[in-house]
């Protein structure tokens, strides 16, 4: 793992009309990483990360990604972003779906295929590819969503709640996946609500009411404010209960 | 590439949606057999001109609901292009003479039935010689404003079903997901025309063929130009669709717009008597692309006009299609940052 940054946020705050969703924040990422994201529903999660994947413009501060300054159409060609809600053709099968973003992403031919089934076979969908996503179940949509955000062999990954709705075996095998992909170089942040996922990161944000509360290892984190669960010490910093 | 993509996936998701499909397809025919069989004519003020018309016919005449002025036929023919005269009677060796503008039977008839009333002398028969300017004797109401519908069905279903398309685009995620990838708003915005594009012209086509061989509508010009409005149309329906749709929260939103858009359309297309409306709202026709859709159709149907006299209605239509389209691109950038 070398120590490039993959993400820098620089003041980065985000306002929708009056209201400030995301307040002055700084965050650093490093290259090949796993890095998690915590807090409660509506800490600004979704906010931050729709911000890094250039589909949300930012009111005020920098936002770099592997060194260069955001918003670029190219760096966007690097960046695999599965949003909190799947963002699929429902009336499409599992193929055409994959079919159609890849091209999106310009692929086409003998690559395109093989990378289709590669993506499938990761998320374990190959084979239910032929089925209208109308009658895939949540967590086939869910999958099925992540694979689309691997098709182009992006460098970060972001992932937006990507186990809600999936099982506790299949959450096991993404989470495999991802340690996967993170030997592969690829850097991945990912969003939860859920504490023991939280505990599988390299590093950890803890969010709450549009800032960062807290950044380190989930152990770094317990020892520093001598915690045995990851739930305290986000109690630690927030005050009040944890509602995730 | 892209924009292949995108139109493929548009024609694929019709196919897997078979019923917006028959909605799009198949609605419009049955809508237009009804109507082709229910409908009545309707009242207005006939316009006619005249020329060394005997002095007491002249009384008689300027006695009954129309308007009458003198003019020669060289004027009255000026006047019928214009769509500003309704007939024009002279007395040709002692025998009337009626041209009739020809393009609105319910005025056809009366027309004729006034002007019969005036000539008329007890125990006396005289019978006018009728000419049409356009149309023909046999021309039914629902040739006059079927024309109008083929417009308006095409503008309709097209505005309704890509407002939904792209709402469920906005609603489901996939427009972020397409937002987050590295292709362009314009790529969008093409593809969706081209892939509804794939469909409209089947539409149409099914419209203009069902209208004219099965239902028998009146048809004199030709068919590639009734096509071409048609098409321009629905193009012109999708860009404004989609647009408006940027505008909605779900899909009763896209209904709403139905009385706001579409109806005021339809008034001021030529399906009510245009020259009946009140000159504090007439301005709002000519700012409808439906208005100009609908205009061409009859000038080709019922005149068996050509490129020529349609080619400013053509260009209207494409204006609007592309200001829409230009508006979307710009709506768009409320999805990205870059
Ligand atoms: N388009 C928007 N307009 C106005 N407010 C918004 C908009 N999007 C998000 N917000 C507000 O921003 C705040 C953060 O929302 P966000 O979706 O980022 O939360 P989150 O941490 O992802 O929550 P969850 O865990 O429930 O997904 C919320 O208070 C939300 O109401
Ligand atoms: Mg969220």
């Amino acid at each position: 793992m070398d120590n490039t940054m993959v993400i820098e946020l620089t003041d980065l705050t985000k306002a929708f009309g009056s209201t400030t969703v995301i307040k002055k924040t700084s965050l650093e990422v490093q290259n090949g990483e796993i890095f998690g994201m915590l807090g409660p529903s509506g800490a600004g999660k979704t906010t931050l990360v729709k911000m890094i994947a250039g589909i949300e413009k930012p009111t005020s501060g920098e936002l770099r990604l592997f060194n260069k300054k955001m918003p670029s159409h190219r760096l966007i060609r690097q960046i695999g972003y599965m949003a909190q809600t799947d963002g699929l053709y429902h009336d499409l099968t599992g193929i055409e779906n994959l079919k159609f973003f890849s091209a999106m992403y310009g692929m086409k031919g003998k690559k395109q295929k093989e990378r289709m089934e590669e993506v499938l076979e990761l998320v374990d969908l190959t084979a239910y590819k032929q089925k209208v996503v109308r009658n895939y179940s949540g967590g086939m949509k869910r999958r099925l969503s992540l694979a689309v955000a691997l098709l182009h062999e992006p460098k970060l990954i972001l992932l937006d709640e990507p186990t809600v709705g999936i099982d506790p075996v299949l959450r096991q095998s993404i989470w495999n996946e991802l340690y996967k992909l993170k030997e592969k170089g690829m850097t991945i942040l990912v969003t939860t609500h859920v504490m023991d996922e939280a505990d599988k990161c390299d590093r950890l944000a803890m969010v709450r009411e549009g800032a960062i509360i807290a950044v380190g290892s989930p152990d770094s984190l317990k020892e520093e404010t001598k915690s045995e669960t990851i739930e305290e010490v986000f109690l630690y910093h927030g005050g009040g209960k944890y509602e995730g | 590439m892209r924009v292949k993509a995108i139109t493929v996936r548009i024609i694929k998701q019709f196919f897997h949606d078979k019923r917006t499909l028959a909605m799009m397809l198949v609605a419009p025919l049955l809508i237009l057999t009804i109507i082709s069989l229910v409908f009545n004519g309707e009242d207005s003020v006939p316009s006619i001109g005249i020329e060394q018309v005997p002095e007491p016919v002249k009384e008689l005449l300027k006695e009954q609901k129309i308007t009458v002025s003198e003019m020669d036929q060289g004027d009255a023919e000026q006047k019928f292009r214009e769509g500003s005269l309704d007939a024009w009677i002279t007395l040709e060796d002692n025998q009337p003479r009626i041209v009739l503008e020809g393009s609105d039977p319910g005025t056809n008839q009366m027309v004729l039935n006034i002007v019969q009333q005036a000539i008329q002398s007890p125990g006396q028969k005289i019978k006018p010689d009728v000419e049409y300017f356009y149309g023909t004797e046999g021309m039914t109401s629902f040739d006059n404003f079927g024309p109008v519908l083929i417009g308006f069905f095409a503008f309709f279903f097209v505005f309704l079903i890509a407002g939904v398309s792209f709402l469920r685009e906005r609603t489901g995620g996939t427009l972020e997901r397409l937002m987050g990838s590295p292709v362009k708003k314009s790529e969008i915005v093409i593809g969706y025309l081209l892939g509804f594009g794939f469909f409209t012209l089947i539409q149409s086509t099914l419209i203009v063929i069902y209208s004219i061989y099965v239902l028998d509508l009146l048809m004199i010009g030709d068919f590639i130009w009734v096509l071409a409005v048609t098409l321009l149309c629905a193009f012109t329906a999708l860009s404004l669709g989609t647009l408006l749709s940027t505008y909605a929260h779900n899909e009763l939103q896209i209904i709403q717009f139905i009385p706001i858009v579409i109806v005021p359309q339809v008034f001021f297309s030529g399906l009510f008597d245009l020259e009946a409306i009140s000159d504090w709202v007439s301005w709002i026709g000519p700012i409808t692309p439906l208005y100009y859709a609908a205009d061409a159709l009859r000038d080709v149907m019922i005149r068996g006009l050509g490129f020529e006299e349609i080619a400013i209605n053509l260009a209207v239509l494409f204006g609007f299609s592309l200001l829409f389209s230009a508006a979307n691109i710009l709506a768009l950038r409320k999805y990205r940052s870059f």
